[in-house]
């Protein structure tokens, strides 16, 4: 991570100093990123695409003012993140914004789905294509803030502090909206897996039948 | 102290990010040791964050790559 940082140091430096071509190398290793980031605000693919070569762009011109205060993928993710918001403003307006902080105080119930009869998914379950269309779909479902928080966290791996630095909010907030994500998404998930890959019967003392 | 499942629930998040601290760590370790249901909530979330992580899950759209690199190029070059 050490040597990564430092060789996007030099290479900005380079950039900055003449060399712009090499920005195709600099950001290739966050192209995903930034793609994703978009497209967990505008929710939908050409616009995030298109959201996504504009921020990209943005990156590069603004490049200068970039002092390594963050991390190159925070501050790229956070020129992301204001593309994005800048998009749904002009879509929609500010009035619908207000509506989504509500939920945010109402509280509600964030419970996890119970599961008594099996401990987990089975690993091969993993490798089948239904249950990754099902969490893309459980994904889409989730409220807004809270999708991007999970984008930023979970598909980026960005750290809890990079996603509130990213996001512009503090850290006890990503904390909760990444609580309850989670844990909307487990209840999502849930009643597909159990119809999709049924509990292995056990018989008495744990083993199998 | 013995600990609720609900109270295990509240920070089933924190614990996967090992953001608890060492003395509820314990706690919840030891509820779920005979715990059958929290410990099948916390494996299925993980599943769900590992399936996630995984590439293959969200993919990009076909081409996105080439298609940034060539606008980049466009604006590298009249920059």
């Amino acid at each position: 991570m050490r040597t990564m940082e430092k060789n996007e140091a030099g290479l900005i430096a380079r950039i900055l100093a003449g060399e712009k071509e090499l920005f195709h190398d600099l950001i290739r290793p966050y192209e995903r990123m930034v793609y994703l980031t978009l497209f967990s605000i505008v929710k939908n693919e050409a616009e995030a695409e298109d959201a996504a070569q504009d921020a990209v762009i943005s990156a590069y011109r603004h490049l200068a003012s970039f002092r390594g205060e963050a991390k190159f993928s925070t501050w790229l993710t956070s020129i992301a993140v204001n593309e994005g918001r800048r998009r749904l403003r002009k879509a929609k307006g500010a009035a619908e914004e207000s509506i989504e902080e509500k939920i945010e105080e109402q509280g509600g119930d964030y419970t996890p789905a119970p599961l008594t009869d099996w401990r987990e998914i089975p690993l091969e379950a993993l490798e089948r294509k239904e249950l990754r269309e099902a969490l893309r779909s459980a994904v889409a479902k989730l409220p807004d803030i809270y999708r991007q928080v999970f984008t930023l966290r979970d598909l980026e791996e960005l750290n809890i502090e990079e996603t509130a630095q990213a996001l512009g909010i503090g850290v006890g907030v990503v904390k909760v909206r990444l609580h309850r994500a989670r844990i909307m998404l487990q209840k999502l998930l849930v009643p597909f897996l159990k119809t999709t890959f049924p509990p292995q019967r056990r018989g008495l003392f744990g083993s199998a039948l | 102290m013995k600990l609720e499942c609900k109270h295990v629930w509240e920070h089933i998040s924190e614990y996967i990010d090992a953001r608890v601290d060492a003395r509820l760590r314990e706690e919840i370790e030891k509820h779920l040791e005979h715990c059958e249901i929290c410990s099948a909530i916390l494996d299925s979330t993980r599943n769900i964050l590992v399936l996630t992580a995984d590439n293959r899950t969200f993919e990009l759209p076909l081409g996105y790559s080439e298609r940034l690199h060539e606008r980049l190029k466009v604006e590298i070059e009249k920059s």
